[in-house]
């Protein structure tokens, strides 16, 4: 198996997805990340925020929402701390952590973002951190969400 | 009206378990074939009378082998949907066709062959493959594909099932104190009960140091908290609890099962985890264990040994949690206790050695054990056994569980 990562660094899960592969309910989340802004889709109905974006709303089963801009920080809901790499060509970026992050400005549960958590010490991460998010813009069509500590 | 004892398991047959692509050069196919005859057999029945197929997890295909042994009928060929969480369900729907009068005699089974592929690997696969895919042109709509909603979190770096399960131990951790210690007692108790037995895969002794010295591979996760890689095929054959009565074997009775999840529960792993917080540090399977205890008109403190699916030690101490056998977050201080220890706990708990130590066979193994408890014909049999508890998952939505009993 011959994967070219490009160029690893410690901590930082190489992008190994290009394209956003987008649908009508996730484009609008694209297109505020190439412009280094987080939205999520809220139920106009009940309020209830979704991600990933989706067709319903799994709280009242409709359908209408507005897109609305989020402060883009965050807490540490859980997270692993990646040491083994499952694929030869990823043992330099290991150890990293990947997590859990519950959005402020939302219910947390049903709108949680899966991200690599970069910039922070392996042994020091903590559920409960704050967090704040960063786009990679990879290219002009996908620019991948992480995040950081928010800087005390 | 339920399934509570219209069913019975009465006949179980099993290929040796080997190391990950050590069965070559037996196949999937060959290993499916020789357990179902063997299962037969050990029922007193041939493949004249096998009519039905309940599995889980795409373990066979039965139209193939059907063909293959030359089956005389098919009138039931059904799957419970996502992975090995429809284990134990699988052997509730057997039973459901039984009682329906859909089928006579059912077989429900996993074959597993690891020569080119690799359960942990179907993770990766989703996206490395992809990656690997793009780097020689081809397209990544072949195979899996990539939805918008995986695309969504595809450079996260959440790749396999151990990275997927470490977020929910570090939750549990996080919120009730459970430690890597609790961990290190479900694999030490589950090795030593593998030691005994000819079948195990693993059957050096492990101590505290041994665990503390491993590998960490996905916090909290270390090398001994994740299953093995194992090859082999288990059957078993269910039918009527009044036909069972004059067959070879003891009869052991479907009391109850259940499979599902609460709905939120989802594909709950992988790229998903949008868990109600109260449900998120468990095994997701408490609706499940509530079904089965109404169904059979038990609680936890009637059961008298548990097979629970351990692909990943802290999934154990989850699951003592959600049925019942100890108050939620009160799981690691309970195996801390010595309660899942096979002659001295208050539950033995995965006797034969479980996925971690015994084999990885998809969650069959635990259904062959609760067969042999019931029976009384275990190796570390449990005195005086009469109801066996046995698990599929924690995974994707169906996780699923059954109790079995002494006839
Ligand atoms: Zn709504």
């Amino acid at each position: 198996m011959s994967v070219e990562f490009g160029e690893l660094k410690k901590g930082v899960f190489p992008t190994i997805l290009f394209e956003t592969h987008s649908d009508a309910s996730t484009e609008p989340f694209w297109e505020a990340a190439r412009e280094d802004k987080l939205v999520a889709p809220k139920c106009s109905n009940c309020g209830t925020f979704r991600l990933p974006p989706s067709p319903y709303c799994f709280e009242c089963q409709t359908r209408g929402v507005e897109w609305v801009q989020l402060p883009g920080t965050g807490t540490i809901h859980s997270f692993t701390v990646v040491r083994h790499p499952l694929h030869p060509g990823l043992a330099e970026c290991c150890p990293y952590v990947s997590g859990s992050v519950e959005l402020d400005g939302t219910q947390g549960a049903g709108a949680r973002m899966l991200v690599n958590i970069i910039d922070v010490d392996p042994d020091a991460v903590r559920i409960g951190d704050r967090v704040e998010i960063i786009f990679e813009h990879v290219n002009d069509e996908m620019s991948t969400p992480r995040f950081r500590p928010i800087s005390k | 009206m339920t399934i509570k004892d219209k069913a019975a398991i009465v006949g179980v047959g099993a290929t040796p378990y080997f190391k990950r692509g050590q069965s070559y050069p037996e196949s999937e196919l060959s290993m499916a074939c020789s357990a179902i005859l063997m299962a037969l057999e050990d029922a007193g029945l041939t493949i004249k009378d096998l009519d039905g197929f309940s599995i889980y997890s795409s373990s066979c295909d039965p139209a193939t082998v059907g063909a293959e042994l030359g089956v005389p009928e098919i009138r039931w060929a059904t799957s419970t949907t996502s992975g090995g969480g429809g284990c134990a369900g699988a052997l509730g729907v057997a039973a459901a066709a039984i009682d329906g009068g859909m089928a006579t005699t059912v077989v429900t089974l996993m074959t597993l062959q690891q020569l080119n592929k690799r359960l942990g690997g179907s993770a990766v696969g989703g996206m490395l493959q992809y990656a690997m895919m793009s780097d020689a042109g081809g397209s990544p709509y072949g195979g899996s594909g990539i939805s918008p909603s995986v695309a969504f979190t595809a450079n996260n770096g959440m790749l396999s099932p151990g990275h997927s399960f470490a977020q929910l131990t570090s939750r549990h951790m996080h919120l009730y104190g459970t430690k890597r210690e609790h961990f290190a007692e479900v694999c030490m108790s589950t090795r030593d009960n593998a030691i005994k037995r000819p079948t195990a895969l693993r059957t050096e002794p492990l101590t505290l140091e041994d665990y503390f010295n491993a590998r960490m591979i996905s916090d909290p996760l270390c090398l001994f908290d994740y299953t093995m890689e194992s090859d082999g095929a288990v059957a078993v054959i269910t039918t009527s609890a009044e036909r069972a009565k004059d067959l070879k074997q003891p009869p052991v009775l479907i009391m109850a099962s259940a499979h599902g999840a609460s709905g939120r529960w989802g594909p709950a792993l992988f790229k998903y985890f949008q868990i109600p917080n109260d449900e998120f540090p468990s095994s997701g399977h408490r609706p499940v264990a509530k079904r089965i205890y109404e169904m059979a008109g038990i609680t936890a403190a009637d059961v008298d040994v548990a097979l629970l699916y351990d692909h990943f030690s802290p999934m154990v101490i989850m699951q003592l949690e959600d049925y019942g056998f100890c108050p939620i977050g009160e799981g690691g201080p309970f195996v801390g206790d010595g309660n899942i220890r096979y002659g001295t706990g208050s539950i033995p708990v995965n006797t034969h050695g479980g996925n971690l130590s015994e084999a990885y066979i998809i969650g069959m193994t635990h259904v062959r054990e609760a067969v042999e408890q019931i029976r009384g014909t275990a190796i570390n049999q449990v005195e005086g056994a009469e109801i066996a508890l046995v698990t599929g998952g924690p995974a994707g939505s169906p996780v699923s569980g059954t109790l079995l009993r002494k006839a």
